[in-house]
Protein backbone atom coordinates (compact mmCIF):
# COMPACT_ATOMS: atom_id res chain seq x y z
CA UNK A 1 0.00 0.00 0.00
CA UNK A 2 2.78 2.39 0.93
CA UNK A 3 4.50 1.78 -2.39
CA UNK A 4 1.31 2.49 -4.27
CA UNK A 5 0.94 5.81 -2.47
CA UNK A 6 4.52 6.65 -3.24
CA UNK A 7 3.88 6.15 -6.91
CA UNK A 8 0.74 8.28 -6.74
CA UNK A 9 2.63 11.16 -5.12
CA UNK A 10 5.40 10.77 -7.63
CA UNK A 11 2.93 10.84 -10.53
CA UNK A 12 1.29 14.01 -9.24
CA UNK A 13 4.73 15.55 -8.85
CA UNK A 14 5.68 14.64 -12.39
CA UNK A 15 2.46 16.07 -13.81
CA UNK A 16 2.85 19.30 -11.83
CA UNK A 17 6.48 19.70 -12.82
CA UNK A 18 5.62 19.40 -16.48
CA UNK A 19 2.98 22.08 -15.93
CA UNK A 20 5.31 24.35 -13.93
CA UNK A 21 8.07 24.57 -16.53
CA UNK A 22 6.11 26.32 -19.29
CA UNK A 23 4.31 28.51 -16.75
CA UNK A 24 7.68 29.60 -15.38
CA UNK A 25 8.95 30.16 -18.88
CA UNK A 26 5.87 32.23 -19.66
CA UNK A 27 6.40 34.39 -16.60
CA UNK A 28 10.03 34.93 -17.58
CA UNK A 29 9.01 35.45 -21.20
CA UNK A 30 11.17 32.57 -22.44
CA UNK A 31 8.84 31.19 -25.10
CA UNK A 32 11.48 28.70 -26.29
CA UNK A 33 11.01 26.66 -23.13
CA UNK A 34 7.26 26.60 -23.62
CA UNK A 35 7.89 24.92 -26.95
CA UNK A 36 10.31 22.49 -25.30
CA UNK A 37 7.64 21.58 -22.76
CA UNK A 38 5.12 21.06 -25.56
CA UNK A 39 7.57 18.71 -27.24
CA UNK A 40 7.95 16.75 -24.01
CA UNK A 41 4.18 16.49 -23.63
CA UNK A 42 3.71 15.35 -27.23
CA UNK A 43 6.51 12.80 -27.18
CA UNK A 44 5.29 11.56 -23.80
CA UNK A 45 1.85 11.13 -25.36
CA UNK A 46 3.42 8.97 -28.07
CA UNK A 47 5.08 6.99 -25.29
CA UNK A 48 1.79 6.60 -23.40
CA UNK A 49 0.42 5.06 -26.59
CA UNK A 50 3.31 2.64 -26.96
CA UNK A 51 3.18 1.80 -23.26
CA UNK A 52 -0.29 0.36 -23.68
CA UNK A 53 1.02 -2.17 -26.19
CA UNK A 54 4.52 -2.67 -24.81
CA UNK A 55 4.15 -2.14 -21.09
CA UNK A 56 0.78 -3.69 -20.45
CA UNK A 57 0.36 -6.02 -23.41
CA UNK A 58 3.98 -7.12 -23.76
CA UNK A 59 3.96 -6.30 -27.48
CA UNK A 60 7.39 -4.92 -28.27
CA UNK A 61 6.49 -2.82 -31.28
CA UNK A 62 9.49 -1.38 -33.06
CA UNK A 63 7.21 0.30 -35.56
CA UNK A 64 5.30 2.91 -33.63
CA UNK A 65 6.86 5.68 -35.70
CA UNK A 66 4.53 4.45 -38.42
CA UNK A 67 1.53 5.50 -36.35
CA UNK A 68 3.16 8.69 -35.12
CA UNK A 69 4.06 9.57 -38.69
CA UNK A 70 0.71 8.60 -40.18
CA UNK A 71 -1.03 10.74 -37.59
CA UNK A 72 1.34 13.54 -38.48
CA UNK A 73 0.79 13.13 -42.20
CA UNK A 74 -2.98 12.92 -41.80
CA UNK A 75 -2.99 16.26 -40.00
CA UNK A 76 -0.27 17.81 -42.15
CA UNK A 77 -1.70 16.83 -45.51
CA UNK A 78 -5.24 17.94 -44.66
CA UNK A 79 -4.12 21.31 -43.39
CA UNK A 80 -1.81 21.69 -46.40
CA UNK A 81 -4.81 21.25 -48.69
CA UNK A 82 -6.84 23.64 -46.58
CA UNK A 83 -4.10 26.25 -46.94
CA UNK A 84 -3.84 25.68 -50.67
CA UNK A 85 -7.61 25.55 -51.03
CA UNK A 86 -7.36 22.26 -52.88
CA UNK A 87 -9.08 18.93 -52.30
CA UNK A 88 -7.33 15.92 -50.80
CA UNK A 89 -9.44 13.35 -52.59
CA UNK A 90 -11.90 13.58 -55.47
CA UNK A 91 -12.89 9.99 -55.90
CA UNK A 92 -14.79 7.95 -54.67
CA UNK A 93 -15.73 10.64 -52.21
CA UNK A 94 -14.64 14.21 -52.09
CA UNK A 95 -12.45 14.99 -49.11
CA UNK A 96 -11.47 18.60 -48.68
CA UNK A 97 -8.54 19.81 -46.71
CA UNK A 98 -9.30 21.07 -43.25
CA UNK A 99 -7.91 23.50 -40.74
CA UNK A 100 -10.26 22.49 -37.96
CA UNK A 101 -8.18 20.95 -35.19
CA UNK A 102 -10.77 18.39 -34.22
CA UNK A 103 -11.04 17.16 -37.81
CA UNK A 104 -7.26 16.80 -38.01
CA UNK A 105 -7.13 14.87 -34.75
CA UNK A 106 -9.95 12.66 -35.86
CA UNK A 107 -8.21 11.94 -39.17
CA UNK A 108 -4.94 11.18 -37.39
CA UNK A 109 -6.60 8.78 -34.94
CA UNK A 110 -8.64 7.12 -37.65
CA UNK A 111 -5.76 6.61 -40.05
CA UNK A 112 -3.28 5.35 -37.48
CA UNK A 113 -5.91 3.08 -35.96
CA UNK A 114 -6.92 1.62 -39.33
CA UNK A 115 -3.34 0.97 -40.39
CA UNK A 116 -2.57 -0.50 -36.95
CA UNK A 117 -5.46 -2.91 -37.40
CA UNK A 118 -3.92 -4.18 -40.63
CA UNK A 119 -0.33 -4.24 -39.35
CA UNK A 120 -1.46 -5.80 -36.08
CA UNK A 121 -3.55 -8.47 -37.77
CA UNK A 122 -0.45 -9.74 -39.54
CA UNK A 123 2.23 -8.97 -36.95
CA UNK A 124 0.37 -10.47 -34.00
CA UNK A 125 0.48 -13.87 -35.64
CA UNK A 126 4.13 -13.81 -34.62
CA UNK A 127 5.76 -13.06 -31.30
CA UNK A 128 9.11 -12.22 -29.74
CA UNK A 129 11.88 -11.16 -32.09
CA UNK A 130 9.72 -11.81 -35.15
CA UNK A 131 7.11 -9.37 -33.88
CA UNK A 132 9.78 -6.72 -33.34
CA UNK A 133 11.13 -7.24 -36.85
CA UNK A 134 7.79 -7.37 -38.64
CA UNK A 135 6.55 -4.16 -37.01
CA UNK A 136 9.84 -2.53 -37.98
CA UNK A 137 9.45 -3.79 -41.54
CA UNK A 138 5.93 -2.36 -41.87
CA UNK A 139 7.04 0.99 -40.50
CA UNK A 140 9.92 1.12 -42.97
CA UNK A 141 7.54 0.36 -45.83
CA UNK A 142 5.42 3.35 -44.88
CA UNK A 143 8.54 5.47 -44.44
CA UNK A 144 9.71 4.71 -47.99
CA UNK A 145 6.19 5.26 -49.29
CA UNK A 146 6.24 8.77 -47.81
CA UNK A 147 9.68 9.45 -49.30
CA UNK A 148 8.50 8.44 -52.74
CA UNK A 149 5.33 10.58 -52.70
CA UNK A 150 6.11 13.60 -54.91
CA UNK A 151 2.72 15.20 -54.15
CA UNK A 152 3.86 15.99 -50.65
CA UNK A 153 7.49 16.83 -51.44
CA UNK A 154 8.82 13.34 -50.67
CA UNK A 155 11.89 13.45 -48.51
CA UNK A 156 11.91 17.24 -48.22
CA UNK A 157 8.62 17.33 -46.40
CA UNK A 158 5.84 19.88 -46.28
CA UNK A 159 5.92 23.19 -44.47
CA UNK A 160 2.64 24.14 -42.82
CA UNK A 161 1.96 27.82 -42.58
CA UNK A 162 -0.88 27.95 -40.12
CA UNK A 163 -1.88 26.16 -36.99
CA UNK A 164 -5.33 24.63 -37.10
CA UNK A 165 -8.09 26.23 -35.16
CA UNK A 166 -9.91 24.93 -32.14
CA UNK A 167 -13.10 26.82 -31.28
CA UNK A 168 -12.52 29.27 -28.43
CA UNK A 169 -8.76 28.76 -28.29
CA UNK A 170 -5.89 30.53 -29.97
CA UNK A 171 -3.75 27.58 -31.03
CA UNK A 172 -1.03 29.83 -32.40
CA UNK A 173 -0.32 30.97 -28.85
CA UNK A 174 2.50 28.76 -27.55
CA UNK A 175 1.18 28.49 -24.02
CA UNK A 176 -2.35 27.67 -25.18
CA UNK A 177 -0.94 25.03 -27.49
CA UNK A 178 1.01 23.57 -24.58
CA UNK A 179 -2.14 23.38 -22.47
CA UNK A 180 -3.92 21.52 -25.24
CA UNK A 181 -1.08 18.98 -25.53
CA UNK A 182 -0.88 18.66 -21.78
CA UNK A 183 -4.61 18.08 -21.45
CA UNK A 184 -4.52 15.40 -24.13
CA UNK A 185 -1.55 13.76 -22.42
CA UNK A 186 -3.36 13.57 -19.10
CA UNK A 187 -6.50 12.38 -20.84
CA UNK A 188 -4.56 9.58 -22.56
CA UNK A 189 -3.01 8.55 -19.24
CA UNK A 190 -6.45 8.56 -17.63
CA UNK A 191 -7.82 6.40 -20.45
CA UNK A 192 -4.87 4.02 -20.06
CA UNK A 193 -5.53 3.73 -16.33
CA UNK A 194 -9.17 2.92 -16.97
CA UNK A 195 -8.44 0.43 -19.75
CA UNK A 196 -5.68 -1.36 -17.84
CA UNK A 197 -7.85 -1.54 -14.72
CA UNK A 198 -10.86 -2.90 -16.61
CA UNK A 199 -11.80 -6.46 -17.49
CA UNK A 200 -10.17 -5.97 -20.84
CA UNK A 201 -7.01 -4.78 -19.12
CA UNK A 202 -6.94 -7.85 -16.88
CA UNK A 203 -7.05 -10.08 -19.95
CA UNK A 204 -4.40 -7.96 -21.66
CA UNK A 205 -2.05 -8.22 -18.70
CA UNK A 206 -2.63 -11.95 -18.54
CA UNK A 207 -1.77 -12.19 -22.24
CA UNK A 208 1.56 -10.55 -21.42
CA UNK A 209 2.28 -12.84 -18.50
CA UNK A 210 0.99 -16.15 -19.79
CA UNK A 211 -0.92 -16.60 -23.04
CA UNK A 212 -1.42 -20.30 -22.43
CA UNK A 213 -3.32 -19.46 -19.28
CA UNK A 214 -5.54 -16.96 -21.06
CA UNK A 215 -6.44 -19.51 -23.76
CA UNK A 216 -7.07 -22.20 -21.18
CA UNK A 217 -9.77 -20.13 -19.49
CA UNK A 218 -11.45 -19.51 -22.80
CA UNK A 219 -10.22 -16.05 -23.80
CA UNK A 220 -8.48 -15.96 -27.16
CA UNK A 221 -5.37 -13.76 -26.77
CA UNK A 222 -5.27 -12.55 -30.37
CA UNK A 223 -8.31 -10.22 -30.44
CA UNK A 224 -7.38 -8.85 -27.02
CA UNK A 225 -3.88 -7.99 -28.17
CA UNK A 226 -5.05 -6.64 -31.51
CA UNK A 227 -7.53 -4.29 -29.83
CA UNK A 228 -4.87 -2.99 -27.47
CA UNK A 229 -2.45 -2.58 -30.36
CA UNK A 230 -4.99 -0.43 -32.23
CA UNK A 231 -5.72 1.74 -29.16
CA UNK A 232 -2.01 2.12 -28.65
CA UNK A 233 -1.49 3.24 -32.24
CA UNK A 234 -4.37 5.72 -32.06
CA UNK A 235 -2.83 7.50 -29.08
CA UNK A 236 0.57 7.60 -30.76
CA UNK A 237 -1.09 8.82 -33.97
CA UNK A 238 -2.69 11.72 -32.15
CA UNK A 239 0.72 12.63 -30.78
CA UNK A 240 2.01 12.70 -34.34
CA UNK A 241 -0.68 15.18 -35.36
CA UNK A 242 0.26 17.48 -32.47
CA UNK A 243 3.95 17.16 -33.27
CA UNK A 244 3.43 18.29 -36.84
CA UNK A 245 1.40 21.27 -35.68
CA UNK A 246 4.02 22.20 -33.13
CA UNK A 247 6.79 22.18 -35.72
CA UNK A 248 4.74 23.56 -38.58
CA UNK A 249 6.39 20.92 -40.69
CA UNK A 250 5.80 17.33 -41.73
CA UNK A 251 8.46 15.11 -43.31
CA UNK A 252 9.20 11.39 -43.53
CA UNK A 253 11.67 11.67 -40.64
CA UNK A 254 8.73 11.29 -38.26
CA UNK A 255 8.16 7.86 -39.80
CA UNK A 256 11.72 6.64 -39.46
CA UNK A 257 12.85 3.79 -37.25
CA UNK A 258 14.93 6.23 -35.19
CA UNK A 259 11.71 7.64 -33.90
CA UNK A 260 10.32 4.17 -33.16
CA UNK A 261 13.44 3.61 -31.08
CA UNK A 262 13.09 6.96 -29.33
CA UNK A 263 9.47 6.30 -28.35
CA UNK A 264 10.61 2.97 -26.97
CA UNK A 265 13.38 4.73 -25.05
CA UNK A 266 10.83 7.07 -23.43
CA UNK A 267 8.88 4.09 -22.20
CA UNK A 268 11.92 2.15 -20.96
CA UNK A 269 13.60 5.13 -19.30
CA UNK A 270 10.46 6.08 -17.44
CA UNK A 271 9.49 2.54 -16.59
CA UNK A 272 7.77 -0.09 -18.70
CA UNK A 273 4.13 -0.39 -17.67
CA UNK A 274 4.19 2.72 -15.46
CA UNK A 275 1.48 5.17 -16.42
CA UNK A 276 3.52 8.34 -15.96
CA UNK A 277 6.79 6.76 -17.06
CA UNK A 278 6.71 8.14 -20.61
CA UNK A 279 6.63 11.72 -19.28
CA UNK A 280 9.81 11.09 -17.32
CA UNK A 281 11.40 9.29 -20.26
CA UNK A 282 10.53 11.99 -22.78
CA UNK A 283 11.57 14.77 -20.39
CA UNK A 284 14.90 13.12 -19.68
CA UNK A 285 15.47 12.65 -23.37
CA UNK A 286 14.69 16.26 -24.22
CA UNK A 287 16.71 17.62 -21.29
CA UNK A 288 19.75 15.61 -22.35
CA UNK A 289 19.29 16.72 -25.93
CA UNK A 290 18.94 20.37 -24.92
CA UNK A 291 21.52 20.60 -22.13
CA UNK A 292 24.28 18.20 -23.14
CA UNK A 293 23.45 18.77 -26.79
CA UNK A 294 24.46 22.38 -26.15
CA UNK A 295 28.02 21.27 -25.37
CA UNK A 296 28.53 18.38 -27.71
CA UNK A 297 26.83 16.79 -30.67
CA UNK A 298 27.53 13.44 -29.09
CA UNK A 299 24.91 13.84 -26.37
CA UNK A 300 23.42 10.52 -27.35
CA UNK A 301 26.46 8.85 -25.81
CA UNK A 302 25.16 10.01 -22.43
CA UNK A 303 21.68 8.91 -23.32
CA UNK A 304 23.12 5.49 -24.11
CA UNK A 305 24.92 5.30 -20.79
CA UNK A 306 21.78 6.24 -18.87
CA UNK A 307 19.69 3.78 -20.85
CA UNK A 308 22.25 1.07 -20.14
CA UNK A 309 22.15 1.92 -16.45
CA UNK A 310 18.35 1.76 -16.38
CA UNK A 311 18.20 -1.55 -18.22
CA UNK A 312 20.91 -3.13 -16.06
CA UNK A 313 20.12 -1.71 -12.64
CA UNK A 314 16.62 -0.25 -12.63
CA UNK A 315 14.30 -2.49 -14.58
CA UNK A 316 11.31 -0.45 -13.48
CA UNK A 317 12.87 2.64 -15.04
CA UNK A 318 13.10 5.94 -13.18
CA UNK A 319 9.62 5.47 -11.71
CA UNK A 320 10.55 2.01 -10.49
CA UNK A 321 13.72 3.42 -8.95
CA UNK A 322 11.84 6.11 -7.06
CA UNK A 323 8.56 4.38 -6.23
CA UNK A 324 9.46 0.70 -5.96
CA UNK A 325 8.02 -2.27 -7.78
CA UNK A 326 4.82 -2.04 -9.75
CA UNK A 327 1.79 -3.11 -7.76
CA UNK A 328 -0.42 -5.95 -8.84
CA UNK A 329 -3.32 -7.17 -6.87
CA UNK B 1 -26.82 -45.45 -18.55
CA UNK B 2 -26.47 -41.72 -19.16
CA UNK B 3 -24.70 -40.36 -22.18
CA UNK B 4 -20.99 -39.77 -21.68
CA UNK B 5 -19.94 -36.09 -21.69
CA UNK B 6 -16.58 -36.56 -23.34
CA UNK B 7 -15.86 -39.22 -25.94
CA UNK B 8 -12.52 -39.89 -27.59
CA UNK B 9 -12.84 -42.00 -30.67
CA UNK B 10 -9.83 -43.58 -32.34
CA UNK B 11 -7.42 -40.75 -31.59
CA UNK B 12 -4.02 -41.02 -33.25
CA UNK B 13 -1.01 -38.77 -32.99
CA UNK B 14 2.44 -39.51 -34.34
CA UNK B 15 5.68 -37.61 -34.01
CA UNK B 16 7.75 -39.00 -36.87
CA UNK B 17 7.90 -42.75 -36.34
CA UNK B 18 6.76 -42.49 -32.74
CA UNK B 19 3.10 -43.26 -32.16
CA UNK B 20 2.43 -41.16 -29.09
CA UNK B 21 -1.29 -41.80 -29.27
CA UNK B 22 -2.31 -45.04 -30.91
CA UNK B 23 -6.01 -45.50 -31.54
CA UNK B 24 -7.22 -44.29 -28.17
CA UNK B 25 -10.94 -44.44 -27.46
CA UNK B 26 -12.37 -43.67 -24.07
CA UNK B 27 -15.15 -41.67 -22.49
CA UNK B 28 -16.02 -39.75 -19.36
CA UNK B 29 -19.51 -40.21 -17.91
CA UNK B 30 -21.37 -37.54 -15.92
CA UNK B 31 -20.55 -37.27 -12.21
CA UNK B 32 -17.65 -39.66 -12.52
CA UNK B 33 -13.88 -39.67 -12.42
CA UNK B 34 -12.08 -41.52 -15.15
CA UNK B 35 -8.42 -41.97 -14.25
CA UNK B 36 -5.73 -42.36 -16.86
CA UNK B 37 -2.59 -44.05 -15.62
CA UNK B 38 0.53 -45.30 -17.27
CA UNK B 39 4.32 -45.16 -17.04
CA UNK B 40 6.32 -42.08 -18.00
CA UNK B 41 6.35 -41.57 -21.73
CA UNK B 42 3.11 -43.48 -22.22
CA UNK B 43 1.61 -40.47 -23.97
CA UNK B 44 -0.70 -39.21 -21.24
CA UNK B 45 0.21 -35.56 -21.64
CA UNK B 46 0.03 -35.84 -25.43
CA UNK B 47 -3.47 -37.21 -25.04
CA UNK B 48 -4.51 -34.43 -22.66
CA UNK B 49 -3.10 -31.89 -25.13
CA UNK B 50 -5.29 -33.28 -27.89
CA UNK B 51 -8.38 -33.13 -25.71
CA UNK B 52 -7.63 -29.59 -24.55
CA UNK B 53 -6.83 -28.54 -28.11
CA UNK B 54 -3.15 -27.59 -27.95
CA UNK B 55 -2.30 -30.52 -30.26
CA UNK B 56 -4.25 -31.65 -33.31
CA UNK B 57 -4.64 -35.41 -33.67
CA UNK B 58 -3.68 -37.06 -36.98
CA UNK B 59 -6.87 -39.09 -36.92
CA UNK B 60 -9.86 -39.75 -34.76
CA UNK B 61 -12.23 -37.37 -33.04
CA UNK B 62 -12.95 -35.67 -29.76
CA UNK B 63 -16.65 -35.32 -28.96
CA UNK B 64 -17.81 -33.13 -26.12
CA UNK B 65 -21.45 -32.70 -25.12
CA UNK B 66 -22.46 -34.39 -28.39
CA UNK B 67 -20.43 -31.97 -30.46
CA UNK B 68 -17.38 -32.78 -32.53
CA UNK B 69 -14.77 -30.39 -31.15
CA UNK B 70 -11.73 -31.93 -32.87
CA UNK B 71 -11.19 -28.74 -34.86
CA UNK B 72 -11.98 -26.27 -32.08
CA UNK B 73 -9.35 -23.93 -30.66
CA UNK B 74 -8.29 -24.07 -27.01
CA UNK B 75 -10.35 -21.01 -25.96
CA UNK B 76 -13.43 -22.33 -27.73
CA UNK B 77 -13.22 -25.66 -25.95
CA UNK B 78 -12.81 -23.90 -22.64
CA UNK B 79 -15.89 -21.78 -23.36
CA UNK B 80 -17.92 -24.90 -24.05
CA UNK B 81 -17.09 -26.15 -20.58
CA UNK B 82 -13.93 -28.19 -20.92
CA UNK B 83 -11.67 -27.01 -18.12
CA UNK B 84 -8.14 -28.09 -17.41
CA UNK B 85 -5.28 -27.83 -14.99
CA UNK B 86 -1.67 -28.04 -16.05
CA UNK B 87 0.98 -30.52 -15.02
CA UNK B 88 3.32 -27.62 -14.36
CA UNK B 89 1.33 -24.75 -12.87
CA UNK B 90 0.56 -22.14 -15.50
CA UNK B 91 -0.83 -18.99 -13.92
CA UNK B 92 -0.58 -15.23 -14.32
CA UNK B 93 2.35 -14.95 -11.94
CA UNK B 94 2.21 -11.23 -11.24
CA UNK B 95 -1.47 -11.35 -10.30
CA UNK B 96 -2.80 -12.30 -6.91
CA UNK B 97 -4.58 -15.61 -6.49
CA UNK B 98 -7.88 -13.76 -6.48
CA UNK B 99 -7.14 -11.90 -9.71
CA UNK B 100 -6.32 -15.19 -11.41
CA UNK B 101 -9.71 -16.59 -10.48
CA UNK B 102 -11.50 -13.30 -11.26
CA UNK B 103 -10.15 -13.47 -14.79
CA UNK B 104 -11.66 -16.93 -15.19
CA UNK B 105 -14.98 -15.62 -13.84
CA UNK B 106 -15.00 -12.84 -16.41
CA UNK B 107 -14.14 -15.37 -19.13
CA UNK B 108 -17.14 -17.41 -18.02
CA UNK B 109 -19.31 -14.28 -18.22
CA UNK B 110 -17.97 -13.47 -21.71
CA UNK B 111 -17.34 -9.96 -20.49
CA UNK B 112 -13.70 -9.41 -21.49
CA UNK B 113 -14.38 -6.61 -23.95
CA UNK B 114 -15.37 -4.09 -21.31
CA UNK B 115 -12.97 -1.24 -21.11
CA UNK B 116 -14.19 1.15 -18.49
CA UNK B 117 -15.27 -0.23 -15.15
CA UNK B 118 -12.40 -1.21 -12.86
CA UNK B 119 -12.22 -4.89 -11.85
CA UNK B 120 -10.89 -3.83 -8.49
CA UNK B 121 -13.92 -3.73 -6.24
CA UNK B 122 -16.19 -5.35 -8.83
CA UNK B 123 -18.31 -7.65 -6.69
CA UNK B 124 -19.74 -9.54 -9.65
CA UNK B 125 -16.20 -10.86 -10.19
CA UNK B 126 -14.84 -10.96 -6.66
CA UNK B 127 -17.66 -12.87 -5.01
CA UNK B 128 -17.77 -15.84 -7.40
CA UNK B 129 -13.96 -15.90 -7.38
CA UNK B 130 -13.77 -15.97 -3.59
CA UNK B 131 -16.33 -18.78 -3.56
CA UNK B 132 -14.06 -20.90 -5.73
CA UNK B 133 -11.03 -20.11 -3.60
CA UNK B 134 -12.99 -21.19 -0.55
CA UNK B 135 -13.97 -24.38 -2.30
CA UNK B 136 -10.33 -25.38 -2.71
CA UNK B 137 -9.32 -24.04 0.71
CA UNK B 138 -7.31 -21.05 -0.48
CA UNK B 139 -9.52 -18.15 0.63
CA UNK B 140 -7.08 -16.89 3.25
CA UNK B 141 -4.33 -16.59 0.67
CA UNK B 142 -6.50 -14.80 -1.90
CA UNK B 143 -4.61 -11.51 -1.93
CA UNK B 144 -1.11 -12.91 -2.20
CA UNK B 145 0.65 -12.82 -5.56
CA UNK B 146 1.09 -16.23 -7.15
CA UNK B 147 4.85 -15.94 -6.67
CA UNK B 148 4.29 -15.97 -2.89
CA UNK B 149 2.22 -19.17 -2.95
CA UNK B 150 3.71 -22.58 -2.22
CA UNK B 151 3.76 -25.29 -4.84
CA UNK B 152 0.77 -27.00 -3.27
CA UNK B 153 -1.19 -23.74 -3.10
CA UNK B 154 -0.54 -23.11 -6.77
CA UNK B 155 -2.06 -26.49 -7.57
CA UNK B 156 -5.10 -25.56 -5.53
CA UNK B 157 -5.27 -22.24 -7.34
CA UNK B 158 -5.11 -23.98 -10.72
CA UNK B 159 -8.11 -25.98 -9.65
CA UNK B 160 -10.00 -22.89 -8.42
CA UNK B 161 -9.35 -21.15 -11.76
CA UNK B 162 -10.60 -24.17 -13.68
CA UNK B 163 -13.68 -24.44 -11.46
CA UNK B 164 -14.55 -20.77 -11.96
CA UNK B 165 -15.26 -21.67 -15.59
CA UNK B 166 -18.05 -23.91 -14.29
CA UNK B 167 -16.79 -26.71 -16.50
CA UNK B 168 -18.78 -29.81 -17.39
CA UNK B 169 -15.60 -31.83 -17.60
CA UNK B 170 -12.24 -31.16 -16.02
CA UNK B 171 -8.96 -32.43 -17.39
CA UNK B 172 -6.59 -32.79 -14.47
CA UNK B 173 -2.98 -33.31 -15.49
CA UNK B 174 -1.26 -34.76 -12.42
CA UNK B 175 -2.88 -32.52 -9.80
CA UNK B 176 -0.97 -34.32 -7.02
CA UNK B 177 2.45 -33.98 -8.64
CA UNK B 178 4.95 -32.64 -6.16
CA UNK B 179 2.44 -32.36 -3.33
CA UNK B 180 3.38 -33.50 0.15
CA UNK B 181 1.27 -36.03 2.04
CA UNK B 182 -1.00 -33.50 3.65
CA UNK B 183 -1.53 -31.38 0.53
CA UNK B 184 -2.16 -34.44 -1.56
CA UNK B 185 -4.69 -35.66 1.00
CA UNK B 186 -6.45 -32.33 0.89
CA UNK B 187 -6.52 -32.24 -2.90
CA UNK B 188 -8.05 -35.73 -2.91
CA UNK B 189 -10.77 -34.53 -0.51
CA UNK B 190 -11.49 -31.52 -2.71
CA UNK B 191 -11.77 -33.66 -5.83
CA UNK B 192 -14.12 -36.09 -4.08
CA UNK B 193 -16.32 -33.17 -3.03
CA UNK B 194 -16.45 -31.97 -6.65
CA UNK B 195 -17.31 -35.23 -8.29
CA UNK B 196 -21.08 -34.76 -8.19
CA UNK B 197 -20.84 -31.45 -10.05
CA UNK B 198 -17.98 -31.98 -12.45
CA UNK B 199 -16.89 -35.06 -14.32
CA UNK B 200 -13.14 -35.49 -14.48
CA UNK B 201 -10.47 -37.08 -16.56
CA UNK B 202 -7.63 -37.52 -14.14
CA UNK B 203 -4.04 -38.20 -15.13
CA UNK B 204 -2.17 -39.19 -12.01
CA UNK B 205 0.81 -41.16 -10.76
CA UNK B 206 -0.24 -41.27 -7.13
CA UNK B 207 -1.93 -44.67 -7.12
CA UNK B 208 -3.43 -44.24 -3.65
CA UNK B 209 -5.25 -41.18 -4.87
CA UNK B 210 -6.28 -42.89 -8.11
CA UNK B 211 -7.72 -45.89 -6.32
CA UNK B 212 -9.60 -43.64 -3.92
CA UNK B 213 -10.98 -41.31 -6.56
CA UNK B 214 -11.56 -43.19 -9.77
CA UNK B 215 -14.77 -44.76 -10.97
CA UNK B 216 -12.99 -46.09 -14.03
CA UNK B 217 -9.36 -46.50 -14.83
CA UNK B 218 -7.69 -46.75 -18.23
CA UNK B 219 -4.10 -47.79 -18.54
CA UNK B 220 -2.01 -46.21 -21.27
CA UNK B 221 1.23 -47.87 -22.38
CA UNK B 222 3.18 -46.78 -25.47
CA UNK B 223 0.22 -44.70 -26.60
CA UNK B 224 -2.27 -47.58 -26.43
CA UNK B 225 -5.01 -48.26 -23.92
CA UNK B 226 -4.05 -51.75 -22.74
CA UNK B 227 -6.79 -52.03 -20.15
CA UNK B 228 -9.86 -50.18 -19.08
CA UNK B 229 -12.25 -51.02 -16.27
CA UNK B 230 -13.33 -50.51 -12.71
CA UNK B 231 -10.80 -50.08 -9.92
CA UNK B 232 -11.22 -53.73 -8.97
CA UNK B 233 -10.71 -54.90 -12.56
CA UNK B 234 -7.52 -52.95 -12.93
CA UNK B 235 -6.12 -54.02 -9.60
CA UNK B 236 -6.79 -57.62 -10.60
CA UNK B 237 -5.43 -57.44 -14.13
CA UNK B 238 -2.19 -59.31 -14.64
CA UNK B 239 -1.39 -57.36 -17.78
CA UNK B 240 -1.59 -54.08 -15.90
CA UNK B 241 0.59 -55.39 -13.10
CA UNK B 242 3.23 -56.48 -15.55
CA UNK B 243 3.17 -53.31 -17.57
CA UNK B 244 2.80 -50.71 -14.91
CA UNK B 245 2.15 -51.50 -11.33
CA UNK B 246 5.41 -53.42 -11.24
CA UNK B 247 4.23 -56.09 -8.87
Amino acid sequence: MLEMRNETYLNVGIALLLLAVPLGAWVMDESYYITVASRVAILALAGVGLNLALGFGGMVSFGHAAFFGLGGYAAGVLSHHAFEGSVFLNWPVTIDGSDATLTLWFAAILLSGAVAAIIGMISLRTSGVYFIMITLAFAQMIYYLAISLPTYNGEDGLPLYLRSSLPGLDMSDDLTFFFVCYALLLLAIFLSVRIVGSRFGAALECARQNETRLSAIGIAPYPVKLTAFVFSAMITGLAGALFVELNGFVSPSILSWHLSGEIMIFVILGGVGRFYGPIVGAALFIVLETVIGGYTERWQLFLGIILLGVVLFARGGVIGLLAGKARHD
Amino acid sequence: MTEPLLVLDGLQKSFGALRATDDVSLDVAPASIHALIGPNGAGKSTLIAQIAGTLKPNAGSVRFLDKDITGHSVPKRAQLGLGRTFQVSSLAMAFSALRNVMLAVQARQHSTFRFWRPVRGDRSLIEPAMAQLERVGLAERAHLPVTALSHGERRQLELAVALALEPKVLLLDEPMAGLGGEDSQRMTEVLISLRQDVAMLLVEHDMDAVFRLADRISVLVYGRVIASGSVADIRASQEVRDAYLGE
